[in-house]
């Protein structure tokens, strides 16, 4: 009895000690959450900073682009980061006006699990959405073997595998998908979180990269970078042109160079199915979130200081995790937007 | 002027105005849930009313709400689990009251215990990476012509009704059993003296026992049912979170507690927290009905009998009382 | 085969099926035990306990965070649970025969049944959504609610089986009826109760879904009241769901960790019941 009581009162007792020990230093913490999109890149750049500031602590949790507007809107979160621009009700619900600050350029691929398979699928806009529909059921399907002449394809189910969160991703690939078959904008539509008529559901793009991985027969969507590190096959899509593109910094690049001369003052805008050629159709900017007037200064100031930085130095790291460094023209007109931010 | 007694009865009226203080506490704890969880809900509750439990369709992008598949999803993979696992939950709860040796009853309550103390999320793990692959092998082995009834109907994703059923029987499993445990221990050893004196075999005066308790191990069952339906994490690592409502075992659905987990961060708008929070607090109140229907039934059996002597160990009182199901 | 041949026989059966029913369960409680044990033990080294996660995709990292972040959730947790319990526990045994006493007993029932999820809906609705940020302490409010039941239910219970003439007899030597339950009849029900509250320690040590959105999750350690913190099962549950074969070793090591401290709990609560029952016998 008495050797326990003086175990749990050390233990107590330790654990307040590192409590005061830690909260000692000045450091201070800055909460954020949202797109799994570039959780890759992100938590690699609050990592790189915390080296350069260990006094700064970003704390980014990757819960979904829905959770992070949401929680931004809450003000549970700092701030939020986002693959689907905010719409326009959601935007009129925050209780103040937020900027959206592009990060870095990504891709969506579509990725699958057939057994036998090794040569990189072909897809077509319309295959992909009806597979996504639930219209094509099995891998055999002409409409899949008419893109992918001489690749021998098993009689197997298609399952497709989605989004069960609120998901930026889910927002660039079903945008595209809507571009390409009106079909698809009609069952489906456009929004980060959508009624799928097939399917099973996984939480984040690292949910639905597990469940590709593991089901054989499924088709799946996530950010190139986790079809990468996970060694999960993905196929080339038809872009606006005709061409079949393989997602890659060059095609993503070039998917953004038309936008780039172009780029409303919001930054929010769409470069899904780009014209132009070698442009890889489902490639979209990701944004961070940030309220243009935060009460926290201390806290902005700290952010609009990483923004400058991530912006800068920080692109250096995007092409290592194959996400593709934003045009020189954007750069640009975001420094000048952080201005916007009041401290 | 203060007499000894007169101080005495004020100091215990302050003792037991301060403990039943504390008391009250608890009480408002339970009132406090309700009542928040009711006025959060108000926005979805009006908008929707009954409505909200018929509806099959759960679409966050238009605003329509319907909680029917959660429903669905929740009592399906709850009563199939209760199916699996009562008898042998009965089963072990008869051996270690009644016919094990004495040697092997400790180690072997012990073992019981220690399943019902792994955390739900150990459980989702395992289920994750060893039962959802062992269920879809069973996919792919079954006959064709199997897959055609429509219980056996789906792809081959290993995520589904079956795996969700399977791990909560394996959740529940000792939980019922150490309930149950306690109502046979109620009853007084008399009801099978007199069976065996009556000529009864073991199994016979068994029987006498349970007929003996038998609103108590009701109880112990519909406890379980509890359990299962509050279960939160395990089930939503393998069931594949689907809203969809279908008899197929192997097809992948969706329960309440299960899509709160899930959507609660992100629900976008008001009215969506809302549908969520519904979802709550309609768990909440079966729980609630569920606790209280076998409380009284449990109840009924062990105030007849008042034989404690010895404490009980309190680790099964930790685990076996009511506990809340994550 | 007459009656009783074929009574015996039945009876017999159903004997050997109780016997193969505790078989059945121990089976995937073994498996459960040893796949956690071996996938656990190899990832298990030194950094584990004392790194802190590395970005996503970079290998090595630990959750030394998330260890520290459940021990001071269970710590605020004790702190809020432990006090509002005992003293519960008190009047229970004190002035439970009335009806009240029946109606707190009934609730502290229904709270051990409230799914664990709820809970924290109810702690974000009351200590996240007001105050505009998770918080290490709505997590360990979150988890304290749900040990209250538990230390009620066990407070009461144990104090019912110290011997009256304990209470008797110090109320006949001139104490309060306070004195009388604070100073003579707690400490001797104390090992008990400090068991029960072990017990409930250990297991909302592992719960996950009442810290999904209250204390939410930290990749630094935070010991602030009003930051997210880490936690143990809400790492093991990011870690399992994602792609990356490093996260999922972390995920099963971290499992195994949670599991030993149970295990180590469960072990001390029956040595203290043994040692309780030896006592209470003589």
């Amino acid at each position: 009895m008495k050797a326990m009581r003086f175990l749990l009162t050390l233990v107590f007792g330790a654990v307040m000690a590192l409590a005061a020990s830690t909260a000692q230093g000045q450091t201070v913490q800055i909460n954020g959450a949202g797109a799994t999109f570039p959780y890759p890149i992100y938590s690699k750049w609050f990592a790189e900073y915390n080296k350069m500031h260990p006094e700064v602590e970003i704390n980014y949790q990757s819960i979904g682009s829905g959770g992070g507007i949401r929680q931004l809107s809450n003000q549970t979160v700092f701030f939020g980061a986002t693959d689907g621009p905010m719409t326009p009700e959601q935007q009129f619900a925050a209780p103040g006006p937020i900027l959206h600050l592009p990060t870095v350029l990504g891709a969506v691929v579509p990725i699958y699990n057939i057994p036998g398979v090794d040569t990189p699928l072909k897809f077509s806009g319309k295959v992909l959405a009806d597979v996504i529909m639930g219209k094509v059921t099995k891998w055999n399907d002409a409409a899949i073997a008419g893109l992918n002449p001489g690749v021998k394809l098993p009689a197997t189910d298609i399952t497709v595998a989605h989004r069960s969160d609120g998901s930026g991703t889910t927002y660039i690939f079903v945008d595209y998908l809507s571009k390409v078959s009106p079909d698809f904008k009609k069952t489906v539509g456009v929004a980060t979180s959508v009624n799928w008529p097939v399917g099973v559901g996984g939480k984040g793009n690292e949910g639905v990269a597990g469940l590709v991985k593991q089901t054989p027969g499924s088709i799946g969507y996530v950010e190139l970078v986790y079809a990468q590190q996970n060694k999960i096959d993905f196929g080339s899509v038809q872009n606006f042109d005709g061409e079949f593109v393989t997602a890659s910094l060059a095609s993503v690049t070039a998917a953004a160079s038309a936008a780039a001369k172009a780029m409303p003052k919001d930054f929010r805008v769409s470069i899904t199915n780009a014209p132009g050629k070698g442009a890889y159709p489902i490639s979209s900017f990701t944004w961070l979130l940030f309220y243009e007037h935060p009460g926290d200064r201390k806290r902005a100031k700290i952010m609009v200081d990483f923004m400058k930085w991530a912006l800068t130095e920080g692109q250096k790291y995007a092409s290592d995790l194959s996400y593709a460094p934003l045009p020189q023209e954007v750069i640009a007109l975001e420094m000048d937007a952080l201005k916007r931010i009041s401290l | 002027m203060k007499t000894p007694s007169s101080r005495r009865s004020s100091d215990d009226r302050g003792f037991r105005l301060g403990t039943g203080f504390f008391a009250l506490l608890v009480v408002l704890l339970v009132a406090g849930i309700f009542w928040e969880l009711y006025r959060t809900s108000q926005l979805s509750l009006s908008k929707f009313g009954f409505r909200f439990w018929t509806g099959k369709t759960w679409d966050p992008v238009s605003g329509e709400f319907g909680a029917l598949p959660f429903i669905w999803g929740t009592l399906y993979s709850s009563v199939l689990a209760m199916l699996i696992s009562t008898p042998i939950a009965l089963g072990i709860a008869i051996f270690l009251s009644e016919l094990s040796p004495r040697v092997l009853r400790t180690p072997l309550a012990f073992l019981t215990e220690l399943l019902a103390a792994i955390p739900s999320i150990v459980y989702g793990l395992w289920g994750v990476f060893v039962l959802v692959p062992l269920v879809r092998q069973l996919q792919v082995v079954t006959p064709e012509w199997m897959r055609k009834f429509p219980l056996f109907s789906g792809p081959p994703l290993g995520v589904g009704m079956l795996s969700a059923a399977l791990i909560l029987a394996v959740m529940v499993i000792p939980f019922t059993s150490s309930v149950a445990r306690e109502v046979l221990k109620a009853v007084p050893y008399t009801q099978r003296e007199a069976a065996y004196a009556l000529g009864a075999t073991r199994l016979e005066a068994i029987l006498a026992a349970l007929r003996f308790g038998r609103t108590g191990i009701i109880g112990a069952i519909i406890l379980g049912f509890g359990r299962a339906v509050g279960e939160t994490m395990a089930v939503t690592m393998v069931i594949g979170n689907n809203p969809q409502i279908t008899t197929s075992l192997f097809k992948p659905q969706y329960t309440m507690a299960a899509v709160l987990a899930n959507e609660f961060t992100e629900a976008a708008d008001d009215l969506y927290l809302s549908a969520l929070i519904e979802i709550g607090l309609v768990l909440f109140i079966i729980t609630l009905i569920i606790n209280a229907l076998s409380r009284l039934l449990i109840w009924q059996v062990t105030r007849e009998v008042k034989v404690k002597t010895t404490p009980r160990p309190v680790s099964t009182m930790a685990f076996s009382a009511p506990t809340g199901a994550e | 085969m007459n009656r009783t041949a074929r009574r015996k026989f039945v009876s017999g059966l159903v004997v050997f099926l109780c016997g193969l029913a505790v078989a059945v369960a121990l089976v995937p409680l073994f498996f459960v035990f040893a796949y956690v044990l071996q996938k656990g033990f190899s990832s298990l080294n030194w950094d584990f306990f004392t790194k802190m996660p590395k970005p996503v995709g970079e290998s090595g990292g630990g959750m030394a965070n998330a260890m520290l972040g459940t021990l001071y959730l269970i710590a605020i947790a004790s702190v809020l649970a432990i006090p509002v319990g005992v003293v519960a526990g008190v009047y229970l045994s004190e002035y439970g025969k009335k009806p009240f006493g029946s109606l707190v007993r009934f609730t502290a029932d229904v709270l051990n049944g409230v799914p664990s999820i709820v809970i924290g809906i109810f702690a974000y609705g009351l200590a996240v959504l007001p105050v505009k940020h998770f918080s290490a302490l709505a997590g360990g409010l979150a988890l304290g609610f749900m040990m209250v039941p538990i230390i009620t239910r066990t407070t009461e219970e144990l104090l019912n089986l110290v011997p009256g003439s304990l209470r008797e007899g110090s109320l006949a030597l001139g104490a309060t009826r306070a004195r009388a339950a604070f100073s003579v009849m707690l400490p001797a029900a104390l090992p008990g109760i400090m068991t029960g509250i072990l017990v409930a320690l250990a297991r909302i040590a592992g719960e996950t879904a009442p810290l999904l959105f209250t204390a939410f999750n930290n990749r630094f350690f935070s010991a602030r009241l009003d930051q997210p913190i880490s936690s143990l099962p809400v790492q093991v549950y990011t870690y399992a769901v994602s792609p990356y074969e490093d996260w999922h070793r972390q995920a099963w090591a971290g499992a195994l960790v949670l599991v030993g401290f149970v295990f180590v709990f469960s072990v001390l609560a029956r040595v203290v019941t043994r040692r309780l029952e030896r006592m209470h016998r003589t």
